[in-house]
């Protein structure tokens, strides 16, 4: 047992479905986050990704970095996308026409693709009960078209069509809690991850991928580019979004929420926020105010873990 | 035996999409395509057809549902109309581009604003380039024969691009018509089931979808516009070998008495079978008159049009749509271009009538023939002319 930390990872498949030589940032947090779910998810896969900065790096023609069936069409459609591949899939194993097997789809997507312009494909996939997986890898910004912000941003964040001014204190509205949406869906899995717990990440992929009906999960991706860090951060900076109950790591399985990480103690907000460029402008009362929501917030959802 | 009964058009089109054995089906109501859809679902929910059918949330996610189905090899079909096929806008370029065989129908309809649920070919002429197969037909007969036919080229691995085969909503779509079924077998025979060359699936993974720099863009786009072209090859193939097994014939241009007619009408969808009673009439006055039909849109027939043209003296295109600010009428755009290179040719004169579902009569049809005839002669200020318009 005390090798347990030493032993566990070799359990984990050398094997990368998303192969090296992509064309990601240094230090991409997302691009982390694709590779450990895609071990997680294995071979028998069919991928659906949304146009964003993973699409973009990882197929530019002729060359692609995906060793399992992965499709992308447009921005905004990925999770009606997968719904097609699912009932197709279906109906052709249905009619014999196609062998009887086990194959996940995944729908694959950023805070953009996700709860801005896809947020209605994706409302309606889940309704509708596909047997499908989405992943929102959520950079907390439009990284790709250049660091614009999203309905995922969080408060207080500058970027470049939320830029903090004279007037401004950079984004004005509060994240919006994508993982409640998609709960409030009633699908029967739900869950947020980060790629700096990565065998948390892993299990709640494969958990997905084993629940029957629509499953989410919310995977926070550092992106050093827009969040104006340090690129060897990522892997702390996901770290600190946990410990600081910014980004909570919960699962709402057929509606009961589960905190799988709890803190006796918070860390301070300021101990994240003060390692980005995005957060640099903020003034002391506006982070307390951030302070003190993400205390409540927190308070919140482990009240509703308890009682879950 | 093949069955003749009198049926709702679009009730007529789902029975069928059943005979050609769609696995997969995503579509969002929208007037008047609604009954098109509304009888798939009854047809699956009573078992009658073995097939996904996928109640989306927007006509943007009925053909991107369609993409995802076709892209795993599912026989795919959808319907809609006017609005719906403008949100769809977008994802039809990617059905194309990305080599899925779906097949629609769309039950023409007007644009807003301001709202027109009645028919007309806007939403046809909006969609004109993204790079779909497109078939015009003027009665259920048509329509039903060619979900198979649109089936039988959209897979065929030489083409592999999807059909939009276009009705005129209301006119076409909500009238009772005397169709003939064929036979289950014979639809077999007629039409294989799908074999998508490249599906989706852990067995041979593939990479779907990619993005392309310049280095690369033009040729893919190149290698699109040819094969586009190509297809007609395939589709005349097709109705041969369907009016071979069937006994409905079907051309890219059809004419009636146009061939040696010196003024010739030009029309598409439903209205040409008005046109027709509007051109037996004159030519019972002994008018010189004929009329010509575009059933093929896209890839456009030019030499069949060049053809059917050739001997006239005037040709005045009725077009059922706008071109804000244009050079008249869409359809007669793409006529003038496809003459303007020919030693000989009609003076090409353009009209737009029956947009937001007016109806035009065969009388209707007289008067734009004699003002045609008129303008042809002693030329017009106006670009086109919009019949019956009050101003």
């Amino acid at each position: 047992m005390q090798n347990y930390g030493v032993y566990v990872p070799r359990l984990v498949t050398k094997k990368e479905n998303f192969a090296p030589g992509h064309r990601a940032c240094i230090g991409c947090g997302e691009a982390l986050a694709v590779r450990l779910a895609c071990k997680a998810l294995g071979q028998n896969v069919i991928i659906a990704s949304a146009t964003g900065c993973m699409e973009i790096v990882s197929s530019p023609l002729p060359t692609t970095s995906w060793k399992v069936p992965w499709i992308h069409t447009l921005f905004e459609n990925t999770a009606a996308v997968a719904s097609g591949i699912e009932s197709g899939l279906k109906m052709l194993m249905k009619k014999g026409r196609i062998a009887q097997q086990d194959i996940t789809v995944v729908a694959m997507a950023g805070d953009g693709g996700t709860s801005d312009i896809g947020l209605q494909a994706l409302s309606g996939a889940m309704e509708r009960g596909h047997n499908f997986v989405y992943l929102c890898f959520d950079n907390e910004a439009y990284m790709n078209t250049g660091i614009q912000r999203s309905s995922s941003t969080p408060y207080g964040a500058s970027t470049t069509t939320s830029p903090a001014g004279k007037v401004s204190i950079g984004q004005v509205s509060w994240k919006k809690n994508m993982p409640a949406i998609a709960a409030a869906h009633n699908i029967p899995y739900v869950a947020t991850a980060c790629p700096s717990y990565p065998f948390d990440l892993m299990d709640k992929v494969e958990k997905a991928a084993a629940t029957p009906g629509p499953a989410y999960v919310h995977i926070l991706s550092v992106c050093p580019t827009g969040w104006r860090c340090p690129v060897d951060l990522s892997v702390k900076l996901g770290r600190l979004a946990v410990e600081t109950g910014i980004f909570p790591l919960y699962e709402v399985e057929n509606g009961q929420y589960k905190l799988n990480f709890d803190f006796p103690r918070l860390k301070p907000v300021t101990a994240y926020m003060k390692l980005q460029g995005r957060f640099r402008h903020l003034s002391e009362d506006i982070i307390e105010k951030i302070q003190q929501r993400v205390t409540t917030d927190y308070a919140e959802l482990k009240e509703r873990a308890v009682e879950g | 035996m093949a069955e003749r009964v009198g049926i709702e058009v679009s009730v007529a089109i789902g029975d069928a999409a059943r005979l050609a054995n769609v696995d997969v089906i995503a579509a969002y109501p929208i007037t008047p395509q609604t009954h098109i859809v509304e009888h798939l679902a009854e047809l699956v929910a009573n078992g009658e057809l073995d097939a996904a059918y996928i109640p989306v949330e927007s006509e943007h996610s009925a053909m991107s549902a369609c993409l995802g189905s076709a892209a795993a090899g599912a026989r795919t079909f959808t319907a809609t109309a006017g609005q719906g096929l403008e949100l769809m806008h977008e994802v039809l370029y990617v059905a194309s581009s990305m080599r899925f065989p779906v097949v629609m129908t769309v039950a023409n309809r007007a644009l807003s604003s301001p709202l027109s649920v009645w028919g007309d070919h806007s939403d046809v002429m909006a969609v004109r380039d993204t790079g779909w197969i497109q078939i015009f037909t003027e009665n259920g007969q048509e329509v039903v024969d060619h979900v198979f036919c649109a089936f039988r080229i959209a897979e065929d691995n030489k083409v592999l691009l999807p059909v939009m085969i276009h009705l005129d909503g209301f006119h076409l779509s909500h009238v009772i018509e005397p169709i003939t079924f064929p036979e289950q077998s014979k639809v077999d025979k007629f039409l294989p089931p799908n074999s998508y060359p490249l599906p989706l699936h852990p067995d041979r993974p593939v990479t779907m979808g990619d993005f392309a720099p310049p280095i690369i863009y033009p040729e893919a786009k190149w290698a699109q516009e040819v094969n586009l072209r190509a297809s007609k090859e395939t589709i005349l193939k097709c109705w041969q070998e369907f009016a071979d097994i069937f006994g409905h014939r079907y051309s890219p241009v059809e004419s009636y008495h146009g061939e040696k007619a010196k003024t010739l009408l030009l029309t598409m969808g439903s209205f040409s079978e008005t046109a027709m009673t509007a051109i037996d009439k004159m030519r019972g006055k002994g008018k010189d008159v004929g009329l010509v039909r575009l059933r093929l849109w896209r890839p456009f027939p030019f030499e069949e049009f060049r053809r059917a043209v050739a001997g006239a003296e005037t040709l005045i295109v009725v077009d059922r749509a706008l071109s804000f600010g244009g050079p008249g009428g869409p359809v007669c755009s793409e006529v003038k271009a496809a003459l303007y290179g020919e030693a000989k040719k009609p003076k090409v004169v353009s009209f737009v009538a029956g947009i937001g579902g007016r109806d035009i009569s065969p009388s209707d049809f007289e008067t734009i023939v004699n003002k045609g005839i008129k303008i042809s002669e002693k030329g017009s200020p106006n670009e086109f002319e919009i019949f019956g318009v009050r101003e």
